[in-house]
């Protein structure tokens, strides 16, 4: 077993997931959606809830749903009732963090099979707008006195990064055309759009400049689940285990106007730390395939950097040369995305994890990227630029 | 590409004319009172007289405004206060057209990052006092050109007498044309 500088019992494999449609209004309660997402994870693992020892939940903030303590609400569907149950919460990184925490019951022998579940609502935050829940991000004494609107940071963190980086906005539109083009092939997508070019992105409605409605993934509703084994019940499970073999989280100062937002350390660390797990040290050569989180499309770049998957500046000149498209060199976000497949919020993160899985097994289908798979990434960063959770998987 | 499982996703999308929904309010007429803690409490008492204050630690050098009553990097008590001049360089800086709840504003807004000046110390772009506010005198070219990047803002206080202790006593950082 590999194990540097980390201390686990056992090898961890991703056996089976699971998804919902991403629509930014379902019918179903957040229970059903969790319980859909949960249910297909379990029937691809060949698995009953019976084989399951413990359950872990992500979903990021109460007010989306509108319903406290949501991880004990969504227990039940998430298969949860008279289990170890336990649900993680890193805003925007929580996607990530789920597996990240079914990992660590998993590799401390504590429990062998784990189902873990993300789940978002949205749009039951209907008025004014699902934004405003964001009010409760700011510091009460001295931003929210400003009626700032979330958007105000992402676009004051993007303007700094094009401006520090020489970037166009041009060039950061090609990354929401790459991924809504993508998410055409994705049967969850909530924003395929075959035909958008740049153009649509440059005239899309302008909220806070340089954001620009194209520029941003939409509010969403939808569910994502998968279920993880020690080495031992895997190999038992199915020929085709994808090992985790690294996982990383780390979290910034909430003071975010006292750092620079060019360059998200809060990502470079995380993935410092799964790296090391994962013997990975070159991640640019290692890494096949990655899922970087991208709410926004200038933070698949910014993340890519963070992620040292391209040096700092460089990821629009990458994207500009096509290497992160589905046949390039580096194929980023083959799934679509957040900006193509959708947001809600902890199953997006998931999704990716999710997305990651079925790239390596060869199983994605028409998004199934050119190069031949051994590892890939999935990256996800949540709060006032300040969580970063990532997470290596290969075969 | 073969060898691919289709996965199947299941839900029903829902359009608002369907189906009924149940509306409440957020928790009635429930409204937080936040406290300002020792720190930010003396920050506001400071605006109140026209000055920015801030807290540095010795250990590490760092300088905090706003200011925390610790260093959370060396993890000991800040070593004392000082007071920041009211002025500094834009280091970020957006246009915003949509307020808090996303409805049009009729004329756009600037807001960004100000950097502040500490009489006797310097300051790298990593680690530094800054502060978010609304940046006025800045047109949407500014902004949008990126001119406004670097450009040195002064503080516009209210007048004494309208103050109340509170981040908005400053109506705005106020572009310093040359």
């Amino acid at each position: 077993m590999t194990n540097r500088n980390l201390n686990f019992k056992h090898r961890v494999a991703v056996v089976g997931a699971g998804l919902t449609l991403f629509r930014s209004r379902m019918l179903e309660t957040p229970q059903e959606l969790a319980w859909l997402a949960a249910k297909q994870a379990l029937d691809e693992a060949g698995l009953t809830l019976k084989d399951i020892d413990c359950v872990v939940i992500g979903s990021a903030p109460d007010a989306f749903d509108g319903v406290h303590m949501k991880g004990e609400y969504l227990a039940e569907g998430a298969g949860g009732i008279h289990k170890p149950t336990i649900r993680v919460f890193v805003g925007g990184a929580t996607g990530v963090f789920v597996p990240i925490a079914a990992w660590w019951h998993v590799a401390s022998g504590l429990c062998k099979r784990v189902l873990a579940v993300a789940e978002e609502k949205m749009s039951h935050a209907a008025k004014p707008h699902t934004q405003y829940v964001f009010r409760y991000i700011w510091d009460p004494v001295v931003e929210k006195p400003l009626n700032p609107n979330l958007i105000w940071i992402f676009a004051m963190e993007m303007h700094r990064y094009m401006h520090k980086c020489g970037v166009k906005k041009e060039d950061i539109a090609l990354v929401s055309v790459k991924n809504k083009r993508n998410a055409c092939g994705h049967p969850s997508a909530q924003l395929c759009m075959p035909n958008i070019t740049v153009d649509d992105v440059l005239k899309s409605e302008v909220l806070v400049w340089p954001v620009q409605l194209l520029d941003i993934s939409p509010t969403s509703d939808g569910a994502a689940a998968v279920v993880l084994a020690s080495e031992e019940e895997a190999r038992r499970i199915t020929d085709t285990p994808v090992w985790i073999k690294g996982i990383g989280w780390t979290l910034d100062t909430t003071h975010w106007t006292n750092r620079d937002l060019a360059y998200p350390e809060y990502v470079r660390r995380a993935a410092e730390m799964a790296y090391r797990m994962a013997g990975i040290d070159n991640p640019r050569k290692q890494i096949d395939v990655a899922e970087p989180y991208d709410p926004f499309d200038y933070k698949e770049l910014h993340h890519m950097e963070g992620l040292g998957l391209a040096k700092k500046c460089e990821a629009p000149i990458l994207t500009r040369e096509g290497v992160t498209q589905r046949d390039g060199d580096l194929p980023i976000n083959p799934s679509g995305g957040l900006l193509g497949v959708g947001n809600p919020i902890a199953a997006a993160g998931l999704m990716k994890v999710a997305e990651i899985f079925w790239q390596v097994r060869g199983e994605a289908g028409e998004r199934q990227v050119k190069k031949p798979v051994y590892t890939g990434l999935a990256q996800a960063w949540g709060d006032l630029m300040q969580a970063g959770t990532v997470i290596v998987m290969g075969i | 590409m073969s060898g691919g499982k289709p996965i199947n996703p299941r839900g029903t999308k829902y359009e608002k004319v369907e189906f009924p929904v149940f509306e409440f309010p957020v928790v009635g007429k429930a409204r937080y009172s936040y406290t300002t803690g020792e720190a930010l409490g003396r920050f506001l008492a400071g605006l109140k007289e026209g000055k920015i204050l801030g807290t540095y630690c010795a250990g590490c050098g760092r300088v905090f405004v706003p200011p925390r009553i610790y260093c959370s990097y060396c993890f000991k008590e800040v070593d004392g206060w000082l007071e920041a001049k009211d002025e500094g360089v834009v280091v970020t800086a957006v246009m915003s057209y949509i307020s808090a709840t996303r409805a049009r504003l009729e004329r756009p807004v600037a807001v960004g990052v100000i950097k502040l000046d500490v009489p006797g110390r310097q300051f790298d772009d990593h680690f530094f006092p800054g502060i978010m506010h609304y940046i006025c005198g800045a047109t949407e070219d500014d902004v949008k050109s990126m001119r406004i990047f670097g450009a040195r803002v002064k503080a516009k206080w209210k007048r004494p007498e309208q103050r109340t202790g509170s981040i908005t006593d400053i109506e705005c950082f106020e572009v310093v044309r040359p």
